[in-house]
């Protein structure tokens, strides 16, 4: 049985914690996933082949639903997560700008995670936090009402 | 917070210009700001008033007093006066005849102003949302008793049908109808689903529903399975929404405890049990079927229609799926009556709608107001007027789904069936307005890059025409389309519209109608002319 380590974590415990939680159903894999790809920040091969053995569901349709939800991530991510809101309300209210200086102070493009594994850079359609827009998320930190000077202030904020 | 107390139009029909009508605006907005008014007192240009026997207007609401022909030096007495003394003008006013313009139908509103109508909303900030008995001690669970003990499912049924209430998701599918397609299935099991997967962007008031009233929707969710027949119920809850979710946890438990979930509520027959399914980032789980199959474990790819979920859902049982926002009417309805509740809004469309109001004005904010409101009177009174005194261009609603509004639709009451008159859609209550430094292809743009990132992959026609769509938008903002890009985006708009398999595909194509519809002049321009008239798009990116 494949077993690394990741973040400290190992990902069999990491499957077996989420098992154990939502049981080992079909319908549940999706709390599932979720729940693996919190505690390893992201869904490793691996892990994903232990979920399919589980489940007694083919690798494929695991992968799948892996794939499919924007939440889930089935490659490694930065130790900082930065989304950054492309819908319209926030384009409308001066997101460009703050677009074109996230982009260039992290010297990042879509979904690129920087070669010393501090920062990804993610484009979300909607974070739902509309009201406060130009809105970027970093980890589980929001900024809402943004410039595009206060940019290098908040990445600065970031170890 | 800033309340209007009155609203003050000038006509700016072309008669109305030649004879100095903007000398008149302008003054007037000197006036009002001399006179410390202008937190209070909106003012905004309006066309096609419908008499031009004493032009140029100015029409001041809510008394709806119609001054004219006005002069540059009419204005001071006519602000000190009635906008600040309160006193009508007499020997200003026009002689006295009936508007028949586009305005004609704010008469009718004479002597008041459109106000906020909280019912869905009512508790919202007003009650403890983790706390169960502040939400009883606000008739919490008494319609659900009332549901239970006094009337029997057709009844509750046929209130719901009586009230009028529309599917508040952006189809306005009428509700009781809806609750009528499951309750006559014969199955011995059957599910209610929550959807509330709210990721329309610039859409948040199922958050706010939820995040300050959770009761509300478990009550409306218990009475919906008593209605249809279930006794197993989901809410769908959008995985970014983590507050929304840890009180409406809280708020299950707190039932289960006092019994209004579980086995035997009130003493009857009737058992509810209630699970929360949080999604994991895609917008297409907020069209039902995708929504069922995600609840199911699987990829969110919407299912072909028919069979409906109304016969074949949830693990193929019929099942009920509503919106937050439905199902919060559904109490009060219950309550007070469906009588009481057709007091509110317009005849086709009862009640209120919950808007969130985004974009280039000084208060963005959320607001319920009775249907048929219109866009005039939500930038005007609730929005505070355009930011730093700039034109109202366009108004996108809906989130993503919705249709772009020209400025000349502003008058149209927003309600399902005068937005389906004119050719455009609601949407799920999301307005972006925008001024004039908004070029509608830089805004279709954005708009097709989120369906395109959105599509599930399921059909081609959404699949390969979003991507399309885009490229086609890119080519027009470059400066590298010709006038036949132009009829390919509208080909490929009615393809989107006709083909798709789902809502997704569906409305991705309103947008590229719309700006083809409404701004054809400004598309053009950035192809015969090479320039983007909002000075938005670089036209000159591809030619070396």
């Amino acid at each position: 049985m494949p077993v690394e380590t990741i973040n400290g974590h190992r990902v069999l415990e990491a499957v077996n914690a989420a098992l154990d939680r939502h049981g080992a159903s079909r319908e549940e894999l999706i709390p599932i996933l979720n729940q693996v790809n919190q505690a390893l920040g992201y869904l490793p091969a691996e892990a994903l082949s232990e979920i399919s053995l589980r489940l007694k569901e083919p690798l494929s349709s695991v992968l799948g639903v892996a794939s499919f939800y924007s939440m889930l991530s089935t490659r490694p991510r930065g130790r900082h997560v930065v989304q950054f809101c492309e819908s319209a309300p926030c384009h409308v209210a001066g997101g460009r700008e703050v677009w074109e200086t996230l982009r260039e102070a992290l010297k990042l493009a879509t979904d690129e995670t920087s070669p010393d594994g501090k920062w990804t850079l993610i484009t979300a359609s909607c974070l739902g936090i509309c009201g406060v827009e130009p809105v970027v998320i970093i980890d589980d930190d929001v900024y809402g009402n943004l410039t595009a000077d206060k940019i290098p202030e908040i990445l600065a904020r970031y170890s | 917070m800033r309340t209007i107390r009155s609203m003050v139009l000038v006509s700016n029909d072309l008669i109305s210009m030649q004879r100095g009508a903007q000398d008149v605006y302008d003054r007037l907005q000197a006036e009002i700001k001399a006179y410390g008014l202008d937190q209070e007192i909106s003012l905004a240009m309006v066309s096609d008033v419908g008499r031009h026997d004493a032009l140029p207007l100015v029409i001041v609401y809510p008394e709806a007093v119609v001054y004219g022909p006005l002069k540059v030096e009419d204005v001071h007495g006519l602000v000190e006066e009635h906008l600040y003394k309160g006193r009508i003008v007499v020997n200003l006013q026009a002689s006295n005849r009936e508007l028949s313009g586009k305005i004609a139908w704010l008469n009718t509103r004479k002597g008041t102003l459109p106000a906020e109508q909280r019912i869905v909303l009512r508790r919202a900030g007003i009650i403890d949302p983790t706390n169960i008995e502040d939400y009883i001690l606000n008739d919490g669970y008494a319609t659900l008793g009332k549901a239970l003990t006094y009337m029997t499912p057709a009844q509750v049924i046929d209130e719901v049908k009586k009230s009028g209430l529309r599917g508040r998701g952006g189809a306005g599918f009428p509700t009781g109808t809806k609750w009528g397609f499951v309750a006559k299935e014969k199955s011995p099991k059957k599910y209610v689903i929550c959807n509330a997967d709210e990721s329309e962007p610039g859409t948040y008031k199922d958050r706010l529903i939820l995040e300050g009233d959770p009761h509300s929707i478990i009550e409306a969710l218990a009475i919906a399975a008593f209605a249809v027949g279930a006794d197993e119920g989901y809410i769908y809850i959008r995985g970014e929404y983590k507050l929304a979710q840890e009180r409406l946890k809280l708020a299950i438990l707190q039932a289960e405890e006092m019994g209004f979930l579980g086995q035997n509520i009130f003493g009857t027959a009737f058992n509810f049990d209630l699970r929360i399914h949080c999604g994991a980032g895609a917008y297409i789980c907020g069209e039902e079927t995708a929504l069922l199959e995600s609840i199911e474990g699987k990829r969110g790819q919407p299912r072909t229609r028919p069979p409906f979920p109304t016969t074949h859902g949830l693990f193929g049982k019929p099942t009920l799926v509503n919106n937050v926002e439905t199902l919060a009417n559904v109490p009060p309805i219950l309550l007070n009556g469906a009588t009481w509740y057709r007091s509110f809004g317009t005849l086709s469309s009862p009640g209120t709608k919950v808007f969130t109001i985004l974009g280039n004005v000084n208060t963005t904010r959320l607001i319920e107001v009775p249907m048929g409101i219109t866009l005039r009177e939500v930038i005007g009174i609730y929005a505070h007027g355009m930011k730093n005194g700039a034109n109202f261009k366009l108004a996108q609603t809906g989130g993503s789904s919705g249709s772009i509004i020209p400025a000349s639709l502003q008058d149209t009451p927003m309600d399902f069936d005068s937005f389906a008159k004119a050719g455009v859609a609601l949407g799920s209550g999301a307005l972006l307005i925008c001024n004039e430094d908004t070029c509608v292809v830089d805004l279709a743009k954005v708009l097709l890059n989120f369906f395109r990132t959105e599509s599930c992959g399921k059909c081609f026609p959404c699949r390969i025409g979003t991507q399309r769509a885009c490229e086609m938008l890119e080519a027009i903002a470059d400066g590298r389309a010709t006038l036949k890009t132009l009829d390919q985006l509208m080909d490929l708009s009615t393809t989107l519209v006709n083909l798709s398999n789902c809502g997704l595909g569906q409305t991705a194509g309103t947008p590229l109608k719309d700006i083809l519809t409404y701004f054809r002049a400004e598309v053009e321009a950035h192809i015969r002319l090479g320039v983007c008239p909002a000075g938005v798009c670089n036209t000159t990116e591809a030619v070396q």
